[in-house]
């Protein structure tokens, strides 16, 4: 079972992950193998060792398209969509991107769009084929993949359904069905900015924040959302790891934490805290972990200077939790009490996260078509770095 | 701004945490008796307990260091501190002494530090940044996250990283001219474990030629600038390390009890795992003569008794074509494998790299020609050969060779299938990390039909090593032959090191005289 993951990994995650790396930054060698390095070291994906396929498969998509193989692309992601349906969380961005460079095609937009659309039908109908003699095996392959009666959610999700809970019993107030509406309708509606700001505007690193804005909605708003999905948004932030060191950081930290109910329920605690340390360590020597600097008409400047600060403070928040929830026992009528305030915890920060990301994304300025990848090694913050202050530093390693 | 040393040792202390639930051999037992009887018995009676098989053989202040840890280990298990016949392994023992380990690492880090900002010259390069030119990084790499040092220390388990770190400590403080610093660090690291003797010829040598001798390095010594004070205050610094060592086992008449503990001559000639030396191509000659003998009638079966076997006993084994090997000519082959050095030493010490020169000889000729030696003590070599790699391109390739061979050597200490994928990808990264690093830092191109700064029959023969690890690990299990030959394939593996190893022990001594030559005649010229 583990080789099968791992050679899995070997053949389509990594190189898929190590080839976009060396085309996406155009610089010396040892600086590639560190920031693939950094990547493959990301915690999350290294402790929940399922799933990496479709990861892999759906990064061989954002490669094609990064190289503009626009057909591949979306080929490789049907496929991904069809082997795990969860990829869906990613399937708004791509649908913006490419239809916003079809449109901004001079010549025959239209035929593109066809190509492209018949790609991914045909690829959608050769996997579906087996399923597609009777109507009631669809329905039936539908109510499979789509479970909506398990409920809002099912464990202590970092979600804001589950934290609204505290407050609100959502689930005692309305029915299944409302629920369902309810979840539609904020989902759509925070996807659309990001998705019609990309379609007007399609660069690739807009794409790549887009992946992380909808993955992102998705987790926080949608219905019957799972722990493990975080990993979906965690892909794209992974990859603006180059571009936006300080905050993809911060965020792969947090949503390493958010999952760390279920990495003690597996025994990983000891695996969770060297990991995590290890992945600091990396991305430490590989990239320079101070926030952007602001441009002069950047909205709150003044938060710029505290930002490590809040690093520091918001990572020794986790480990206080941490060590809490492996130390003190819960009162008796509260027995998931410390997985609760965990869920809580790094909702917060993603909402913010998914905020920030948001305004980034529209304030990036960006040219039009293929300047995006000169772009993104634009900002990129300057490589010989300066370390982060030092009590950040030794604050950080004690996790 | 390459990482610094703090970064790698962070990241090799992550590493280490990960393999804390990894494979653990009786190495883990035979320490936790040692905690048991340090803690619970009085003096007296260290070296005189036997419940269980694993008795107490290190020098005194290993006793004491154990006595130490098993101050703290109380809080963690008191289980794990009653002497008792059977292992005893709860998970807290586990983690205390793999955390025991990864602590006393410190110490090989700190020596490595001091190494890093002490003793390496800078060379104003350009690509200071690039991990695979800066000096500190290459040797930080090679010294704290050694493969052998990682496997042997933190899955089979044993305490060499401190035991590592004292010694380069010494190093570096006898590289920095601190003569007398050095020679306690050594005293103290012989008291810890005794197998580092094997190395104190060259250091007496080298101590006694250019401490206690004033004359600088020139190739004649001057009798007369022997200065007694120097000579004196030596023998004192390394007497009274002895003396608080020993100290109370003098007191108490126990030495002859410690020394028949310390060198227990009762086991045989080699190991049970061969380790791949001399002895190793000994003995498969012997095993081909009798194969070969009975298959042409010239030997008698029933004149080869049935234990000549090599079995996977620790007791002695009859050779039955080529004569047997006693203890004292192991000692006399080493003794004769390392004077030329050690001549050389006495007669024209180049300074320090002489010194390492000789202590790498003298451990690897205890190493080819000892008496039970186990493959562990490959890394008494590898280590202090990796101080010498940076400085010239020839040793750097046979460092290539031995390090790629001797790590491979060690394989067969994991032997369960978890571990056997974790060895062979660390053991990838690291010989792969070496040959780039170093082949770059010394400017070699790398050619497609050979491994840079080797020759074509170096690069086929650790290319051979492939081929080998495939029929150890596939083949001989699928063929079932690891249920009737056994020891087939541990065979093959420390023969086909062993080539490696003598073939890179000759090179380097050639090289090594062949320098002193020509260092002659170019004095002579000049004269």
């Amino acid at each position: 079972m583990r080789y099968t993951v791992f050679i899995a990994d070997l053949l389509i995650y990594i190189p898929a992950l190590c080839l976009y790396i060396y085309i996406s930054n155009k610089c010396e060698n040892s600086k590639i193998l560190l920031t693939s390095l950094s990547i493959l070291l990301y915690p999350g994906l290294m402790l929940i060792d399922h799933g990496h396929f479709h990861l892999g498969l759906a990064l061989w998509g954002i490669l094609a398209l990064f190289s503009d193989h626009d057909i591949l692309g979306s080929v490789a992601f049907t496929l991904s969509l069809c082997y795990k349906q969860m990829e869906l969380y990613h399937a708004w961005p791509f649908f913006c991107y490419l239809l916003g460079k079809c449109y901004h095609n001079k010549k025959n937009r239209l035929l593109k769009l066809i190509n492209i659309a018949l790609s991914v039908i045909a690829t959608f109908a050769v996997c579906f084929s087996p399923f597609l003699q009777r109507k009631e095996d669809i329905l039936q392959v539908f109510h499979r993949l789509f479970p909506f009666a398990r409920g809002l959610y099912e464990d202590k999700v970092a979600n804001i359904w589950c934290s609204l809970s505290v407050l609100i019993k959502l689930k005692e107030i309305f029915s299944l069905q409302s629920l369902l509406l309810l979840c539609l309708v904020c989902t759509v509606f925070s996807l659309l900015p990001s998705g019609l700001n990309l379609i007007r505007n399609p660069t690739f690193l807009k794409f790549k924040l887009a992946l992380a804005n909808s993955s992102l909605v998705f987790f926080l708003l949608s219905f019957q959302v799972h722990e493990k999905s975080i990993l979906l948004a965690a892909l794209p932030v992974c990859l603006l790891l180059p571009d936006y060191p300080f905050v993809s950081f911060w965020f792969l930290m947090i949503s390493t934490f958010s999952m760390f109910p279920l990495f003690v329920k597996d025994d990983l605690v000891l695996h969770y805290f060297s990991t995590l340390l290890l992945f600091y360590v990396v991305v430490g020597i590989t990239f320079n972990l101070t926030p952007n600097q602001p441009s002069k008409n950047q909205f709150l400047p003044w938060i710029y200077p505290l930002l490590p600060y809040m690093l520091v403070l918001s990572l020794a928040g986790c480990l206080l939790l941490n060590v809490a929830s492996l130390v003190v026992i819960p009162p008796p009528d509260k027995p998931d009490l410390f997985s609760v305030l965990i869920a809580i915890y790094s909702c917060i920060h993603f909402v913010l996260f998914l905020t920030y990301f948001n305004y980034v994304q529209f304030t990036v300025n960006s040219h039009t078509g293929k300047s995006s990848s000169e772009k993104s090694s634009q900002q990129t913050s300057p490589k010989k770095s300066i370390q982060i202050p030092a009590n950040n530093n030794r604050k950080i390693k004690k996790q | 701004m390459a990482p610094s040393i703090t970064y790698v040792a962070a990241a090799i202390t992550c590493l280490k945490l990960l393999l804390i639930p990894s494979y653990r051999s009786t190495d883990f037992e035979v320490h936790r008796n040692w905690l048991a009887i340090t803690h619970s018995l009085p003096i007296k009676k260290w070296y005189y307990e036997d419940t269980s098989i694993w008795t107490l053989d290190y020098p005194p202040l290993f006793a004491w260091f154990e006595f130490g840890l098993s101050q703290i280990a109380q809080f963690f298990d008191p289980q794990m501190l009653v002497i008792r016949k059977d292992p005893y392994a709860s998970l807290a023992t586990i983690y205390f002494q793999r955390l025991s380990v990864i602590f006393s690492d410190f110490l090989l880090i700190y020596a490595a530090h001091e190494l890093c900002t002490k003793v390496l010259r800078h060379h104003g390069r350009t690509n200071e940044a690039n991990i695979f030119y800066n000096r500190n990084f290459i040797m930080t790499i090679m010294l704290i996250s050694n493969f052998g040092l990682l496997i042997v220390d933190h899955i089979h388990f044993q305490y060499n990283g401190f035991l590592f770190g004292l010694l380069l400590l010494s190093v570096v403080r006898i590289c920095q001219g601190k003569n007398l610093q050095g020679a306690f660090w050594f005293a103290v690291l012989l008291n810890f474990k005794h197998i580092f003797l094997y190395i104190s010829p060259a250091y007496f040598v080298y101590l006694l030629r250019c401490y206690c001798f004033k004359s600088t390095f020139d190739t004649k010594i001057s009798w007369r600038s022997f200065s007694f004070r120097r000579f004196i205050s030596l023998g004192l610094v390394v007497l009274s390390v002895f003396a608080i060592s020993f100290g109370p086992f003098i007191y108490l008449k126990q030495i002859p009890q410690i020394l028949s503990r310390l060198f227990p001559f009762k086991r045989g000639l080699c190991h049970a795992y061969w380790a791949p030396n001399f002895w190793a191509i000994y003995n498969v000659i012997d095993k081909a003569a009798v194969i070969i003998g009975l298959r042409t009638g010239l030997l008698d079966a029933h004149m080869i008794g049935g234990s000549t076997m090599t079995g996977g006993l620790v007791q002695e084994f009859r050779h039955t074509v080529l004569p047997s090997v006693k203890p004292h000519i192991t000692l006399l082959l080493t003794i004769i494998s390392i004077l030329p050095i050690l001549m050389k030493i006495w007669s024209n010490p180049q300074g320090i790299q002489s010194f390492l020169q000789g202590i790498i000889l003298c451990a690897f000729g205890s190493f080819l020609f000892g008496w039970h030696v186990h493959e562990k003590a490959v890394l008494m070599i590898l280590i202090p050969f990796s101080l010498l790699v940076l400085e010239s391109k020839r040793d750097a390739g046979l460092f290539l060779i031995m390090s790629t061979v001797g790590n491979y050597s060690l394989f067969p200490l994991l032997f369960t299938q978890k571990e056997t994928p974790i060895k062979i990808c660390a053991m990838l990264l690291y010989t792969l990390y070496l040959f780039m690093a170093l082949s770059r830092f010394h400017g070699v191109r790398s050619k497609f039909y050979q491994l840079p700064l080797l020759s074509i029959p170096e690069s086929l023969y650790l290319m051979g090593l492939v081929p080998v690890e495939f029929f150890n690990s596939l083949l001989s299990p699928m063929l079932g032959l690891d249920v009737r030959l056994p020891f087939l394939s541990l065979m093959l593996t420390s023969v086909y090191c062993s080539l490696g190893l003598i073939y890179s022990w000759f090179k380097f001594y050639y090289h090594i005289l062949l320098d002193n030559s020509a260092v002659k005649k170019d004095k002579q010229k000049k004269h």
